[in-house]
């Protein structure tokens, strides 16, 4: 019996949450930080303790705790990496929400640790119904962090998030016992290669889709995202858009794609037809948009459209391209709502119209901004260009024309980020408070420059995020291969010439001959 | 089959009367201030069944008792059991709620010890006599108790309403039972089995619709539900707790002895029937809901609304449904009790109940502690993990899936979801809305305890009751295939 890092994972935060909930204020941050540090420090164990190339499940525990399901955990690269997004995420959370969060800080810190038990959890979870008790119960903490310290309009902000996503992932649970019943067995693993009857597929795989599309989440059911991020506050939107999205992404990844190949390849084109709708709609809508916030929660819609067909390419290059857009997302999104957040501590407004011209007075926050802006944007040297890349060139092997409508999207996507770098940072200092407003602090700095370096990090190096990852997408490639489609830009191998082309024919007869 | 056998078998019944009349007669010559120690007896007296009742399942199992009337299985052992915590969980925390309001008189404890004879020769009748008589017993004394408070114009009606409803009720099941009879000739259930396998005719399924709806009016499944919000928001809240626990186990647990053996071979006769009270239930529990803003009330529909859960199980007629039937009951024993205790705790220092949504608002700040069990209770009603209520419905609808119903489970969990919002808005109210009213008054330590107590059962830590739980049920539920 190895040691249980896992467990011992969900452990801390759990017993920190607890302890969270009978302390004062200024202790109830410090254990916080404390324990999700030191969460960050076990992630970094894991990680370093990963063996690459190694079994497929690593660190694996299970205990025959309960009728019915068993407490099993294990990780293969692709949780690792989104285990690492988490708890490296979850102490710049408790950072952001120092100062800001004034009301009741010991239950904030308490439902903020429990959402990390859950979402570690859930990419932890090696059975199926234990990872739908974690997946399901993060939205009690969710409720509670829009709800009591969310904006003006949280109340329904908060009724929406619940109601549409439980709406989504109940009849997954439906799914999942009827996926028990048949395969005889909860054991993710061996569901993943269990071959379901073709026709009962389709039905599976749109019961999970109804789940993860509202999670990712995919147009048309993506309108409780906007509500959620902008009434959220400011670590509540980094957690919803850094991790709780990437549930969809790793829903598709783990649940539909490997267990129901069939369906998904049948239903692929729904998943292009609503993930390029996705693209051009959000991202014409964010470069309308007047709140900040709302902006980059449709931007987030758009890179999570790039995802979906990344992962429905059913190639290497389009679900590590998925993977890595997942990574870099929430990594990036993360950031641009730490930046916000920074601005509107400082002035409590999210009005675009009401900055202008902050390069001038704030100037290391501008180069921040600036940098994330341009990772969201894609551009190279930062950890989205490897993603989108990688996604686009997996997608342009399946369908050419729907990788012209992506590409259209990122154009899109340069033009609204920089519309709105341009609004707030640049150009002239129009509002007076705004102009007046004081750079980063300390604790600012703590945030955003580990993100920074991890922005960039994934940029130039990519590789330390996908060696973890390739074996088990080449496994997943390998488990899709049978279905995977036609390319329709693929070279076609010609007849060929039979002759060099600088080969004249001989004419008939002999030269001279007249 | 001697009469000692017999006795001693029956012995948690026998006990419990004798000690309701002795406490009858206490009461009568005693002055009021002996109500107390009256309640105090009354609750060892259920402890004492509770603990004989148990004992009965290491050597009792499947006897039965009086040549045939009355079966001690594990079934019953289990509903019973049910049934006593329940009963002495209502009477711990009765007793404030009446002083509070100058009513307190030793007959409530004796009541409920009579009502809970009723009950226990509910769930273990396996004759459409005895089965009358348990009904009976127990349904006039709960017509006693909904108007307890005597003076108060609501509880009196309350207990008027649940009395013409439920007598209502038993004529329709009286009927059933005389046609039952007629079409089989024979009023124990073995028999009437056996002669529905040799021949089922027009008259017997009338005769099994009879029963079943009387006996749908006892659980409130829809359509027969309508005297519920009523009789719940009436009568006192301590009693309002004890219906919508102990005598909701026992009708419930009746209603599956009867479908599972006389009517079990007719499962298709009855399973539409049962199908449509669920959902039709689920539907209009999370509906009628939404508008409510009596808490009472709302826990009336919130009632009706798990009825409907537990009816799926039942629909799925299989030993692994009934099995779920009575790991929801357990589970909804617990989170119920403790929503009601939650109510009666929440009261003003002059003894005022907070009884609206608007009440309680802001209740997380004025009293944390009480607000975040409240929570607990309300995501657990709910069904969202990890807290414990979601493993009932997962059972409910793991039977009804295996039984290959997946139309009826997917309805049925997609309605949950209306559910939802209404338990939703209790912590909406609670953790998101400013403070109104006046803060809760100081709750005593047996409400706390009785409150701890279920919020630790709903708590994720409940998952590890299951096997034990499962292993339980299962075998109870296997008791009536075996018996058929």
């Amino acid at each position: 019996m190895e040691f249980p890092i896992l467990s011992l994972m969900l452990a801390v935060p759990l017993v920190a949450a607890i302890a969270c909930l009978f302390l004062n204020a200024g202790s109830a941050r410090m254990v916080a930080l404390f324990a999700t540090l030191f969460n960050l420090a076990l992630g970094i164990l894991l990680w370093l303790n990963y063996e690459i190339g190694g079994a497929q499940w690593q660190f694996v525990e299970r205990a025959e705790l309960f009728a019915g399901f068993s407490y099993a955990l294990g990780i293969d690269g692709i949780a690792l990496m989104l285990i690492m997004l988490s708890v490296f995420l979850m102490p710049i959370c408790i950072l952001a929400s120092w100062d800001s969060i004034t009301k009741r800080v010991g239950e904030y810190m308490a439902a903020f640790l429990l959402m990390e038990v859950l979402m570690i959890g859930v990419f932890a979870a090696q059975d199926l119904f234990l990872f739908y008790i974690f997946f399901e119960a993060g939205l009690i903490p969710m409720y509670l962090i829009i709800g009591v310290w969310g904006g003006d309009n949280r109340i329904y902000a908060s009724y929406k998030f619940f109601l549409y996503t439980l709406l989504g992932s109940v009849l997954m649970l439906i799914a999942m016992l009827w996926m028990v019943n048949e395969a005889g067995t909860t054991d993710i693993p061996t569901l993943m290669q269990y071959d379901f009857p073709v026709d009962a597929q389709l039905w599976l795989w749109l019961a999970f889709f109804a789940s993860f599309a509202v999670k990712m989440p995919m147009w048309p059911v993506h309108t409780w995202l906007p509500d959620a991020h902008v009434q959220a506050p400011t670590a509540g939107s980094v957690i919803l858009a850094g991790v709780l999205l990437k549930l969809g992404g790793y829903g598709f990844i783990r649940f539909s794609l490997p267990m129901f190949p069939d369906a998904s390849a049948d239903l692929a084109w729904l998943v292009f037809a609503l993930s390029m709708v996705a693209v051009i709609y959000t991202s014409l809508v964010a470069l309308v948009q007047e709140d900040m916030k709302k902006l980059i929660a449709y931007s987030s819609v758009a890179h999570m459209a790039i995802v979906t067909v990344g992962l429905f390419a059913f190639n290497v290059q389009g679900l590590e391209g998925a993977m890595m857009v997942m990574l870099g997302h929430g990594l990036v999104s993360g950031a641009l709502f730490l930046c916000v957040g920074v601005i509107y501590d400082r002035l409590h407004t999210r009005e675009i119209a009401r900055y202008g011209g902050l390069s001038i007075n704030m100037p290391k926050y501008a180069l921040f901004f600036l940098l994330f802006t341009m990772a969201s944007i894609g551009l190279p040297g930062t950890s989205n260009f490897v993603g989108e890349f990688l996604a686009l060139a997996g997608i342009y092997k399946v369908s050419t024309f729907v990788t012209l409508v992506c590409t259209t999207g990122i154009i899109l996507g340069a033009a609204y980020m920089l519309y709105l770098y341009r609004r707030v940072a640049f150009g002239e200092q129009v509002n007076a408070d705004a102009a007046r407003m004081p750079d980063l602090n300390a604790r600012e700095w703590a945030m955003l420059a580990p993100i920074a370096a991890a922005v960039l990090w994934m940029g130039v190096y990519p590789e330390s995020f996908l060696a973890p990852m390739r074996q088990d997408i080449a496994t997943l490639e390998a488990r899709l291969a049978s279905v995977a489609p036609e390319y329709d830009s693929a070279l076609t191998v010609g007849t060929p010439d039979e002759h060099a082309a600088n080969y004249i024919a001989a004419e008939h007869g002999s030269e001279g001959e007249h | 089959m001697s009469y000692a056998n017999s006795l001693y078998l029956t012995g948690a019944e026998i006990g419990l009367s004798i000690a309701g009349l002795v406490l009858l007669l206490a009461t009568a010559w005693t002055t009021r201030s002996s109500a107390r120690a009256i309640t105090i007896a009354a609750v060892t007296a259920l402890f004492g069944a509770l603990i004989f009742n148990l004992s009965l399942a290491n050597d009792g199992v499947g006897a039965a008792a009086f040549g045939g009337l009355l079966e001690v299985d594990a079934f019953s052992i289990f509903a019973k059991s049910l049934v006593y915590i329940a009963t002495i969980a209502c009477l711990i925390v009765a007793p404030r709620y009446f002083e509070d309001r100058g009513q307190f008189r030793g007959e409530f404890a004796v009541l409920m010890l009579f009502n809970a004879v009723g009950m226990g020769i509910m769930v273990s009748a396996v004759d459409l006599m005895t089965l009358y008589i348990g009904l009976e017993l127990s349904s006039l004394s709960s017509y006693v108790l909904a108007s307890f408070a005597r003076r108060d114009d609501k509880s009196s009606e309350a207990g008027l309403k649940y009395f013409i409803l439920g007598g209502l009720a038993s004529g329709i099941i009286l009927y059933g039972v005389s046609l039952v009879y007629g079409f089989s000739g024979t009023t124990s259930y073995d028999g009437v089995r056996a002669a529905f396998d040799a021949d089922f005719s027009t008259g017997a399924l009338f005769g099994v619709v009879f029963v079943l709806a009387g006996l749908a009016f006892k659980v409130a499944a829809v359509p027969f539900h309508m005297w519920t919000p009523d009789v719940y928001e009436g009568a006192p809240t301590p009693v309002t707790a004890f219906f919508a626990s102990a005598p909701k186990v026992a009708a419930v647990a009746m209603l599956v002895r009867m479908a599972a053996v006389p009517f079990g071979g007719q499962a298709e006769a009855w399973q539409q029937i049962v199908i449509f009270a669920a959902l039709a239930s689920i539907v209009v529990g999370a509906l009628g809901a939404i508008g409510q803003q009596n808490l009472k009330r709302l826990l009336a529909y919130s009632s009706i609304n798990n009825v409907g859960f537990i009816l799926i199980g039942l629909a799925a007629a299989t030993p692994a449904g009934i099995s779920g039937v009575l790991v929801y009951l357990s589970i909804y024993v617990f989170m119920t009790i403790g929503s009601f205790v939650a109510l009666l705790m929440l009261r003003t220092e002059k003894g005022e109940a907070l009884a609206t949504f608007d009440d309680i608002s802001g209740l997380s700040t004025s009293s944390p502690a009480l607000a975040w069990c409240l929570l607990a209770l309300m995501f657990s009603l709910a069904g969202i993990p990890p807290l414990f209520g979601f493993w009932g419905k997962f059972v409910v609808f793991q039977a009804a899936v295996q039984a290959d119903m997946i139309a009826l489970a997917a309805i049925g969990i997609a309605a949950s979801v209306i559910g939802a919002f209404y338990y939703i808005k209790f912590v909406k109210v609670m953790f998101f809305d400013e403070p109104k009213g006046d803060a809760p008054a100081k709750a005593p330590v047996s409400h706390w305890v009785v409150l701890g107590l279920c919020v630790l059962v709903i708590s994720p830590l409940g998952y590890l009751l299951t096997p034990w739980l499962g292993s339980v049920a299962d075998a109870a539920a296997q008791a009536l295939f075996f018996a058929a």
